[in-house]
């Protein structure tokens, strides 16, 4: 019997993890794909949002304010990447200046600090590719970006240190109340929790529905990205953003924390919840809408496009709490953007919620801080020739593109939760994520990846699964 | 810090080439830095066979090619460094590269030769929309499963892509038992070899669609199958045509992208059409000392000729090194190479780019070939060059196309010869 | 009469022939424009030829299979009973280029030789 059993092992899932681990208490995370941050935490626009979007008053509001603020510290604690690049909203005509105006005023209301309304001029001086139509824009400085993989990752392998359980590619297919706490039915055995926390993104309703009578509904809206090589990467320096219509923040672009541009997303509601596919329409979008503030994108440096599905409830907030027909069963429900800048602030809630009233316990033992794979390239010359002296793995290069070595493919397979697919080491190193997409390296960080896990060459996968990458041996079938 | 006179970077054919020659026209100390485990590059992955006819005068396949010249580059006291990645080179031609057994390498060099090839063009790049399954290779991964490990990366393949690659691999997967269903084309011709569409396609009973494209993926885990569509003169979609494949694998065949990012980052000039560097008549970059040759300079066709041009890369280099040292106990040359003339060698209709891009014709050996690619198809047509506005060269062609390298001999005497000369171009002209 | 049409592989052109047969004698050669038109159409319809290369595992190898290829041309419609005996064939390493990795492939009469060398592991 475990006193919390988490669904999802996303950044929510995972941040509610993390914060709990602080509790003496036994937890565990359910996650139905093969490794951490594998749904809509994985594709996202890495912003860490001000907090100038959401209705004053909404969770939405206070949730991404507080998460905001607790990013630069957590960062550090959990050594994962992020920068406070701070944002733009761009107004184009001077007919929506209003709107920008109550963006603004809202912002304020919200606890947002240090915003300003710049004219043309200003902005043009802080960012000279922003269109020369640009009639004004409201400055965030407190706005940011931040690597999601590398939070997500830091949250669930700090979770895990501190005695987290993690079950992967475990699919909970029913829940069922018991005279204490709850049974949940699963594609690997049964589990027994005192309590259980949704975390589980664009399923949340699901799980939700399985034991509340009051109904929720989550839609999964795809958005469609296009992301840009390093050689773009400094096109624009700060997040620029489109004014926000009926359908999200319109399509922003924004530099990356490894130096590349995004562009997207798109906003297209789908009932398919596995819906991650690109269209040909949306890809035509992001293009052409980015290219509406700024100026002079260089097109012909896409190196991939990828979609991603938010999770939106029909009540268009966060939905955070105990169904009042169904206690014990802690929702983390309609977690859509600014999900990812909320995260700490939720996992913050959520653990704040359970420890109330579970009656939690602090831990003695708590480890706070996790160290992230280490980038050789960080070091400084002599520390890395001992780096290497030591292990000479640190000094064989595999991915050209990102100059990800074999050391650090390795330390991404032999740490906690360790990745076990080629897009595990993807997420954790950025080997394959370069300009070529893994066409050179792909065979190398198989090769690796078997040695790693003691399995053949064929069993290796892209993402677990059916997702196998080598079909058979020549001549087999002859 | 070590020293060498030159220092090749990457050991492919271009490499191989490059510092073979160097040694032969009096250099030293020559050194290869290579990131594979092994010299000879992708030639090690082409297990076909079709290299060699112009420098061997017999067929090869690319592995013998390459052991060719690696056995040439030894005997000529070549040296080199094998899984060595360079990080970094400054434009004083200072080189940072790493690897396992020494760590952090730094080696100044008199000359560079940039010689690092290509990489092929990923799906992004094209922007194909649909999943993100396995099962989508770009060709050349596909090559390198089946080639050198002898795994077969799927069973039921569509291909994007007609150029020589992807006709290449047609044939291997089917040879290997996959069944290869169909190689779209978006082009309305296909880039590769005649002999390869007949003898990798035709063979083998498989259908080459032009003017296709892939416009969906199917299949979340795995690939399930693809839409193909036709596509109208602008390379847009026509709705209507589409056609559902199923299969477990899209290999794409769609472009080559000479790999300049070292180039970029120590300010060699690119240009925009080839995506390789700017060169003069020797092969030189707009920096000093610094050389290119081979695919990372332009993407060729046929082995031979990224020998040839890699050879006078390497010829070239040592050049360099040999009147630098003289001026340096002569006069000072700096101010005098300012003043050498540069005529721009320019690309009229029909021409997308020349190699080189310059010429100082003081500088030039007897003779200089000069390489192009037009952009479309031709059939009995001319290629016309001008010096300033005057046609000196009329010459007919029965046959061109943007997948054929083509080439033409500049002497030395014309140019030297010709009074005010400012500007070469090369057109095409329809017959 | 029989005809068959080609694509020749002589040059970049690829001229359209048509082989215009009279039993297995080649009656005329059309659409070519130089000789080796004719001759590639005339070789091409009576006895097509083809080099074949594959692979073959290595056992003990620093990778895992070697490049081969049949010593010469073999005939066209031999090429998949050469791919086949091959199937079963394992070479120790070290394997040397032009090492003959197996005799009269398939009853070709042609062997097939190593076009890689691959080192012990």
């Amino acid at each position: 019997m475990y006193d919390v059993v988490i669904i999802g092992a996303g950044v929510t899932g995972t941040a509610c993890a993390r914060e709990l681990s602080r509790y003496q208490a036994k937890i565990c995370v359910l996650e139905k794909e093969e490794d951490l941050c594998c749904g809509t935490s994985k594709a996202n626009s890495a912003i860490v949002h001000a907090g100038y979007d959401a209705r004053e008053g909404s969770l939405k509001a206070k949730l991404n304010v507080r998460g905001n603020e607790m990013m630069e510290q957590l960062a550090q604690e959990l050594d994962f990447p992020f920068k406070r690049n701070g944002s733009l909203v761009i107004c184009l005509h001077e007919e929506d200046f209003p709107r920008l105006k109550i963006l603004y005023e809202r912002g304020i209301k919200n606890g947002v600090k240090d915003l300003r309304i710049l004219d043309r001029e200003q902005v043009k001086e802080m960012e000279p590719n922003i269109s020369d139509q640009a009639y004004a824009a409201l400055y965030a400085p407190t706005a940011g970006i931040v690597c999601p993989f590398g939070m997500n990752i830091a949250f669930g392998e700090n979770a895990a240190v501190n005695g987290v359980e993690f079950y992967f590619n475990t699919e909970v297919k029913g829940i069922r109340r018991r005279e204490e706490g709850w049974e949940l039915s699963t594609s690997r055995g049964s589990f027994r929790g005192k309590w259980i926390v949704n975390g589980a993104g664009v399923y949340a309703d699901r799980f939700h529905n399985m034991v509340s009578r009051e109904k929720i509904h989550i839609t999964a809206r795809r958005g469609e990205y296009c992301l840009l090589d390093h050689s773009a990467g400094k096109h624009v320096s700060h997040t620029i953003f489109a004014l926000p219509g009926k359908y999200g923040k319109g399509i922003l672009a924004a530099p990356t924390v490894h130096g590349n541009l995004l562009l997207g997303p798109t906003a297209i509601d789908t009932e398919d919840k596995e819906g991650t596919c690109t269209t040909r329409e949306g890809l035509d979008q992001v293009l052409e809408k980015a290219g509406m503030n700024v100026k002079n994108l260089p097109m012909r440096q896409v190196i991939t496009s990828f979609a991603g599905l938010r999770a939106h409830e029909d009540g268009d907030d966060f939905m955070i709490g105990e169904p009042e027909d169904a206690p014990g069963f802690l929702d983390c429900a309609g977690i859509e953007s600014p999900g990812l800048t909320a995260a700490p602030a939720i996992g913050e809630m959520a653990a704040g919620i359970l420890k109330e009233k579970m009656g939690l316990k602090e831990k003695t033992d708590f480890i706070s801080t996790r160290k992230g794979i280490l980038d050789p390239k960080t070091l400084e010359k002599e520390a890395y020739r001992k780096l290497i002296k030591e292990q000479p793995a640190y000094g064989n290069i595999i991915c050209r593109c990102e100059k990800i070595t074999e050391g650090e493919i390795l330390d991404a397979i032999h740490r906690p939760l360790g990745a076990r697919s080629l897009d595990g080491i993807k997420r954790r190193t950025r080997a394959g994520m370069g300009r070529c997409q893994s066409g050179f390296c792909a065979p190398r960080t198989m090769e690796i990846l078997a040695r790693g896990l003691k399995v053949d060459m064929s069993e290796i996968t892209k993402s677990g699964g059916r997702s196998r990458i080598i079909e058979g041996i020549n001549k087999d079938s002859l | 810090m070590e020293n060498y006179e030159i220092v090749v970077i990457g050991g492919g054919p271009a490499g191989l080439a490059a510092a073979i020659a160097a040694k032969q026209n009096g250099m030293e100390k020559v050194l290869i830095l290579e990131r594979d485990r092994e010299l000879g590059g992708i030639l090690n992955q082409c297990i076909h066979n079709g290299f060699g006819l112009h420098t061997f005068k017999e067929e090869l396949t690319g592995p013998e090619y390459a052991e060719r010249f690696i056995h040439l580059a030894q005997q000529a006291g070549v040296e080199y460094r094998l899984n060595t990645m360079v990080m970094d080179i400054s434009p004083d031609k200072k080189i940072t590269a790493l690897n396992r057994a020494e760590g952090l390498l730094e080696i100044q060099a008199e000359a560079v030769i940039l010689a690092m090839g290509c990489r092929e063009r990923s799906r992004g790049a094209l922007n194909i929309p649909g999943y993100r399954p396995a099962g989508i290779f770009s060709a050349g991964t596909a090559q390198r499963l089946v080639n050198m490990e002898g795994y077969l990366p799927g069973r039921e393949v569509v291909i994007l892509g007609s150029g020589d690659i992807g006709l290449i691999m047609a044939r291997r997967m089917t040879l290997e038992g996959a069944n290869v269903k169909v190689v779209a084309e978006l082009m309305p011709y296909s880039g590769g070899l005649k002999r390869n569409i007949v003898q990798c396609l035709d063979d083998f009973d498989i259908p080459l669609k032009l003017s296709h494209t892939v416009i969906d993926i199917k299949g979340k885990e795995r690939v399930e199958g693809v839409t193909l569509a036709q596509v109208d003169e602008k390379g847009r979609p026509v709705p209507g045509t589409e056609e559902e494949y199923s299969c477990d694998t899209l290999l794409l065949s769609v472009g080559l992208i000479p790999e300049n990012e070292l180039s970029r980052e120590m300010g060699v000039e690119l240009n925009p059409v080839t995506s390789g560097p700017q060169v003069n008549e020797s092969l030189e970059t707009s920096v000093d000392g610094v050389f290119a040759c081979g695919n990372v300079l332009h993407v060729h066709d046929l082995v031979d000729f990224v020998s040839e041009e890699a050879e006078a890369a390497g010829r070239h280099a040592a050049d360099y090194i040999r009147k630098k040292r003289k001026d340096q106990t002569e006069v000072k040359r700096t101010e005098a190479l300012s003043e050498i003339e540069q005529v721009p060698l320019l690309t009229g209709a029909g021409v997308r780019y020349t190699v080189p891009s310059f010429i100082r014709p003081e500088q030039m050996e007897d003779s200089l070939k000069v390489r192009f690619r037009v952009g479309k198809v031709y059939r009995n047509c001319y290629v016309n060059v001008y010096f300033n506005e005057e046609q000196i060269i009329h010459k007919k062609r029965p046959y061109a196309a943007p997948g054929e390298m083509e080439e033409l001999t500049l002497k030395k005497e014309q140019l030297t010869e010709f009074p005010g000369l400012k500007k070469i171009t090369i057109s095409m002209e329809e017959a | 009469m029989e005809k068959r049409y080609l694509t020749c592989i002589g040059c970049p052109m690829g001229c359209a022939l048509t082989v215009t047969l009279n039993g297995k004698e080649v009656v005329s050669v059309e659409g070519n424009t130089c000789k080796r038109g004719k001759v590639y159409g005339e070789q091409e319809v009576i006895s097509p030829v083809r080099t074949v290369t594959t692979t073959v595992v290595v056992e003990g190898g620093n990778l895992p299979a070697v490049s081969v290829k049949t010593r010469t041309d073999i005939p066209k419609e031999k090429i998949f009973d050469c791919i086949r005996v091959l199937k079963k064939v394992r070479v120790p390493a070290p394997v040397r280029t032009g090492q003959t990795i197996l005799c009269d492939a398939a009853g070709t009469g042609v062997d097939i030789i190593a076009t890689k060398t691959v080192e012990s592991r």
